[in-house]
């Protein structure tokens, strides 16, 4: 018989954490999120409107939502690097020459 | 010209008009003109912390429109007559404080104080924007909390790149972390963030560490700034913490628990 309590003793997340006092923790996740947010506040601010802009253009051809485009702006020293990953659904290839073909 | 200082957090509640309440009375008392304004439109409360709610007429919105002149709307405080409240307007909307009407109220302030604090309203909005543009000096208030913390960092974000000294490439903002509420016991329990956590996430010089206390709240029913209760905890942090920004060395108390314990005995603290 299994009970709430073996699973949170057999849970993973509660072993990693299981010496850790709540402020250690606390301070843990409190460097990732603000190295993260730091990183997001140095990014150009019209990355989010570049975003939605391809977003729509894509979807003229295929239906695609906000999630599946990810923009990744990085700086390495004078260089800036925009990568763009686009995630197209399943049958897209099928869709896009469809609408293509229409066009 | 006056040094122009923002109490900001980015975070609500965590003491901000405490926090100005307190400097504004400490900073007067140690002998320099000083003016408090409430940026917290259609919410002040600045002036019943102070304890002049009912002697205000005009407001910080009436002098921005032309409808009074400063010296009507500035009330001065019956405890220290270098000290002065500009009260914030209790109905108009936000949108009544303009960066220019702001500019030309502290422009004018700034020629006859030492010091203008700004006590900012929550969150980054249009007041809290308002409250910091201008700004010499920010007191970033800080509770050993996650969700402080990080909005203590945007806001750090957001003075050194959206105020006039950013905008306009001139020296930056001058950044103090004041950590209140703290807990030294519940520190040594492990159940909360450090003094030295918050300033390594941060990287903040540290201006004061305001203990988690009674006095707080029995200051704010009476509408006495509680920097004026020396007996109590809070009231001498926040004495330490005024005398640090004046460019004192203070050395830093209440960051450590058990106040009665051996080292507390030995300097008799
Ligand atoms: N050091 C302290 N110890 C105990 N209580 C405190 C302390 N500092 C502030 N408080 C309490 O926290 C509450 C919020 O304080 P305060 O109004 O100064 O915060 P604020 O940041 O100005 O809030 P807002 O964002 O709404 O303007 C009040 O009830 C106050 O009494
Ligand atoms: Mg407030």
């Amino acid at each position: 018989m299994s009970s709430f309590a073996d699973y949170f003793r057999n849970n993973e997340a509660g072993n990693t954490n299981r010496n850790k006092t709540s402020a250690v923790i606390a301070k843990e996740r409190l460097q990732i999120l603000v190295a993260y947010d730091r990183m997001a506040r140095d990014r150009p601010s019209y990355l989010p409107s570049l975003k939605q802009e391809i977003l729509d253009v894509i979807r003229k051809y295929v239906n695609v939502d906000l999630a599946s485009v990810s923009v990744r702006y990085e700086q390495e020293g004078n260089q800036e690097i925009l990568e763009l990953n686009i995630v197209l659904p399943e049958n897209a290839g099928r869709v896009l020459e469809a609408a293509l073909e229409n066009n | 010209m006056a040094k122009i200082v923002v109490i900001t957090s980015g975070k609500g509640g965590v003491g901000k008009t405490t926090t100005a309440a307190a400097m504004g009375m400490g900073l007067a008392m140690l002998g320099h003109r000083t003016v408090v304004i409430d940026f917290d439109v259609g919410l002040r409360n600045l002036d019943l912390i102070m304890g002049c709610e009912r002697r205000v007429v005009y407001d910080f919105v009436n002098v921005i429109n032309g409808e009074a002149n400063l010296n009507q709307a500035l009330i001065r405080d019956k405890r220290c007559d270098k000290l002065y409240i500009l009260p914030a307007s209790q109905t108009r909307d936000k949108n009544a404080l303009t960066k220019d009407g702001v500019g030309q109220v502290l422009e004018d302030l700034g020629r006859s104080y030492e010091y203008v604090i700004c006590d900012s309203p929550a969150g980054i909005e249009h007041g809290a924007m308002m409250a910091m543009y201008y700004a010499d000096d920010a007191i970033v208030v800080t509770n050993p909390e996650v969700a402080s913390v990080r909005d203590s960092d945007r806001m750090l974000g957001i003075l050194s790149s959206k105020s006039k000294r950013a905008e306009t490439d001139a020296e930056p903002i001058i950044e103090h972390l004041l950590l209140t509420r703290y807990s030294p016991e519940r520190v040594v329990r492990g159940e909360m963030l450090s003094v030295t956590d918050v300033q390594e996430i941060l990287s903040l010089k540290l201006l004061g560490v305001i203990p988690e206390s009674q006095a707080v709240l029995n200051a704010s029913n009476a509408g006495v700034p509680v920097i004026l209760d020396a007996e109590s905890d809070a009231g001498r942090a926040y004495q330490d913490t005024v005398l640090r920004f004046t460019g004192k060395e203070v050395p830093f108390r209440f960051i450590e628990a058990g106040k009665r314990g051996f080292l507390g005995r030995l300097f008799g603290g």
